[in-house]
């Protein structure tokens, strides 16, 4: 068997090979996730600050190791369930990122309450380990497989204020959803083997090709497309999303809503793209719907939030529904605009959300907008660089929301028969901006309650600069960023 | 028995989940076994077809998820011990605070 392997094709030569070389940063963020869960344990520090900076460096180190070994090609290996290309590498690198960033918020904020505990850290390292599995998966199973190691150490996560009614009720609400989400995939799953004997996505874009997509494959591929719409919280599936975002602590909250989304879009292009590429009308439509529904009810039920994190979780469906309409224009413009949307949507988010955190004294929590009142006068840089955020969000130049905007409607715009649908998207953020322009009046207009100045965290001034500025710059310097998502999608 | 009849056995356990999650109004341990059969029908499903197409890889899937049902259950748990020192109850209809 093996032989015959061998005989028929030389690429898959290349995939027998034992060199880790391609793997090494999953290997070492294993490793040294582990290392420091010993180290952890026998730790006195109570302020777990060791913990905190051996994190932080094991981040810079995984990726300092992807960056130099950022690939050219595109190369199936390990027995093709591990796919080694520029998307997996693009993807890998800024969820790096994300995490560091979420951990750099989530630092003061656990400080502060009793969640300060070592595995805080840690289920993140293992989250980014599940999330980067998932983005390089090129089989149903490695998929599978990095999808739960992520979702797991999300359900911890959200679970972790463990005195606190709500974290409790969101951890059960967004376990129960998450595990459906999964028994959907894998029903799906199940079928697509049942059909093609395959679970390689090359080897069942290689049987599509051959043969017509029968009705047992489509009703597959139903399932699978209503698990990742689970778990992007697309509407009509996205009741966890505000509960969850609401009731998990906030740092959480800040990674919840950025990384997995990232991830979860490399799952999609290795499901959709990779594997289903041959039935492109199927899920295209089921897209449109999604898309559509999102949007309009997204925005609409944002309208009527009084709570700052619900508004932010409403505003995450509205824009998945954005996002996706890249990914129903069915083409590598469409895909790259998508990418770029996501990556520039992940980093706001981080930041809008990492506002609250800074914006909470000491036990207190931001919960309402009017508790944003007068941020303008209490520190008027902090104020200046959240609204930045909520404009770029909003979609107004010159912030890179409105680039990310333009491109993913440029892409529906070249396929035949979709205006209508751009015409939604545009509409609906003409509607969007309405509770976006509302956050900032309340920020620059409203008189404060409380007008003492507000002391943060060097690590949260740092990582709302860091956020903020990057919002303007690549609003400023879109092209950099684009010319990067279409070169990750070359070898499609 | 043919195919026909194991994909018909695992839908009919899958939608017996499904409907116990929607439908179950008591208690959340309820919704844990529901999942727990949801991931079995999924089993039932890959070793029938291992089995029709004569091939291995669907069985080795299957314990790949039970692995992975076994951490779920494990995370699931915990998740409701905390929620029982919160709420002291499990049941389903307290969980109602967050909402809007």
């Amino acid at each position: 068997m093996v032989m015959q392997i061998f005989a028929t094709s030389p690429k898959i030569l290349n995939s027998v090979s034992h060199d880790f070389w391609p793997l090494l940063p999953e290997i070492f963020l294993l490793t040294a996730a582990s290392v420091l869960l010993l180290i952890d344990a026998f730790s006195t520090d109570m302020d777990r600050k060791l913990s905190y900076k051996l994190a932080q460096f094991i981040l810079l180190v995984t990726g300092v190791i992807l960056l130099f070994q950022f690939p050219t090609s595109q190369d199936f290996l390990y027995h093709r369930h591990f796919i080694h290309d520029p998307l997996s590498a693009t993807l890998k690198i800024s969820m790096l990122v994300l995490t560091s960033l979420s951990l750099m918020f989530a630092r003061p904020y656990i400080l502060q309450r009793r969640i300060l505990r070592g595995e805080y850290y840690l289920l993140h390292l293992f989250a980014l380990l599940g999330m980067m599995v998932l983005v390089s998966g090129s089989s149903l199973l490695s998929l599978y497989l990095g999808l739960e190691l992520m979702s797991l150490c999300l359900y911890a996560l959200v679970a972790m204020n463990r005195r606190e009614k709500l974290s409790s009720e969101a951890a059960v609400k967004y376990f129960v959803m998450g595990a459906i989400a999964s028994g959907f995939i894998l029903y799906g799953i199940s079928f697509v083997y049942g059909v093609t004997g395959q679970i390689h996505v090359a080897d069942i874009a290689a049987y599509l090709s051959d043969n017509e997509a029968n009705l047992t494959l489509r009703f597959a591929l139903v399932f699978i497309v209503t698990g990742l719409a689970f778990k992007f919280g697309a509407v009509p599936f996205q009741m966890w999303v505000p509960d969850v975002y609401q009731g998990a602590p906030t740092s959480t909250t800040v990674f919840l809503a950025s990384a997995p989304k990232v991830a979860a879009f490399g799952l999609a292009i290795r499901v959709l793209v990779f594997a289903f590429a041959g039935a492109i009308a199927d899920w295209q439509n089921l897209l449109i719907i999604l898309s559509v529904l999102s949007m309009v009810v997204g925005n609409l039920v944002a309208l009527a939030q009084t709570n700052i994190k619900r508004l932010l979780a409403y505003s995450a469906i509205a824009h998945i529904g954005y996002f996706l309409l890249g990914l129903i224009a069915g083409n590598t413009q469409g895909y790259s605009a998508s990418l770029f949307y996501i990556l520039t949507y992940a980093i706001t988010t981080v930041g809008a959300f990492g506002c609250l955190i800074y914006m909470a004294k000491g036990q207190q929590e931001i919960s309402q907008i009017d508790d944003l009142k007068g941020l303008g006068q209490r520190n008027p840089w902090a104020g200046l660089l959240v609204s930045f955020l909520f404009l770029s969000m909003a979609g107004l130049p010159p912030f890179v929301g409105f680039w990310a905007k333009l491109e993913v409607i440029k892409a529906v715009l070249n396929v035949d028969g979709l205006i209508w649908l751009a015409l939604v998207a545009a509409f609906m953020s003409i509607i969007g901006l309405f509770y976006y322009l509302r956050v900032v009046k309340v920020i620059f207009f409203d008189k404060a309650k409380n007008e003492a100045r507000i002391r943060a965290e060097r690590s949260l001034r740092l990582g709302l600069g860091i956020t903020s500025i990057a919002v303007i710059a690549l609003g400023l310097f879109p092209t950099q960023l684009l010319d990067f998502c279409q070169k990750a999608f070359q070898y499609i | 028995m043919s195919l026909t009849h194991y994909l018909v056995v695992s839908a009919i356990l899958f939608a017996i989940s499904i409907v116990g999650i929607v439908v179950n109004r008591k208690n959340v341990i309820t919704l844990l076994m529901c999942i727990e059969l949801m991931l079995l029908a999924v089993n039932t499903n890959f070793i029938a077809f291992s089995r029709y197409l004569d091939d291995a890889t669907g069985q080795i899937f299957v314990f790949f998820i039970l692995t992975v049902a076994a951490a779920e259950a494990a995370i699931g748990l915990a998740i409701l011990v905390v929620l029982f020192r919160t709420h002291r109850n499990i049941e389903i209809d307290n969980l109602e605070e967050l909402k809007g």
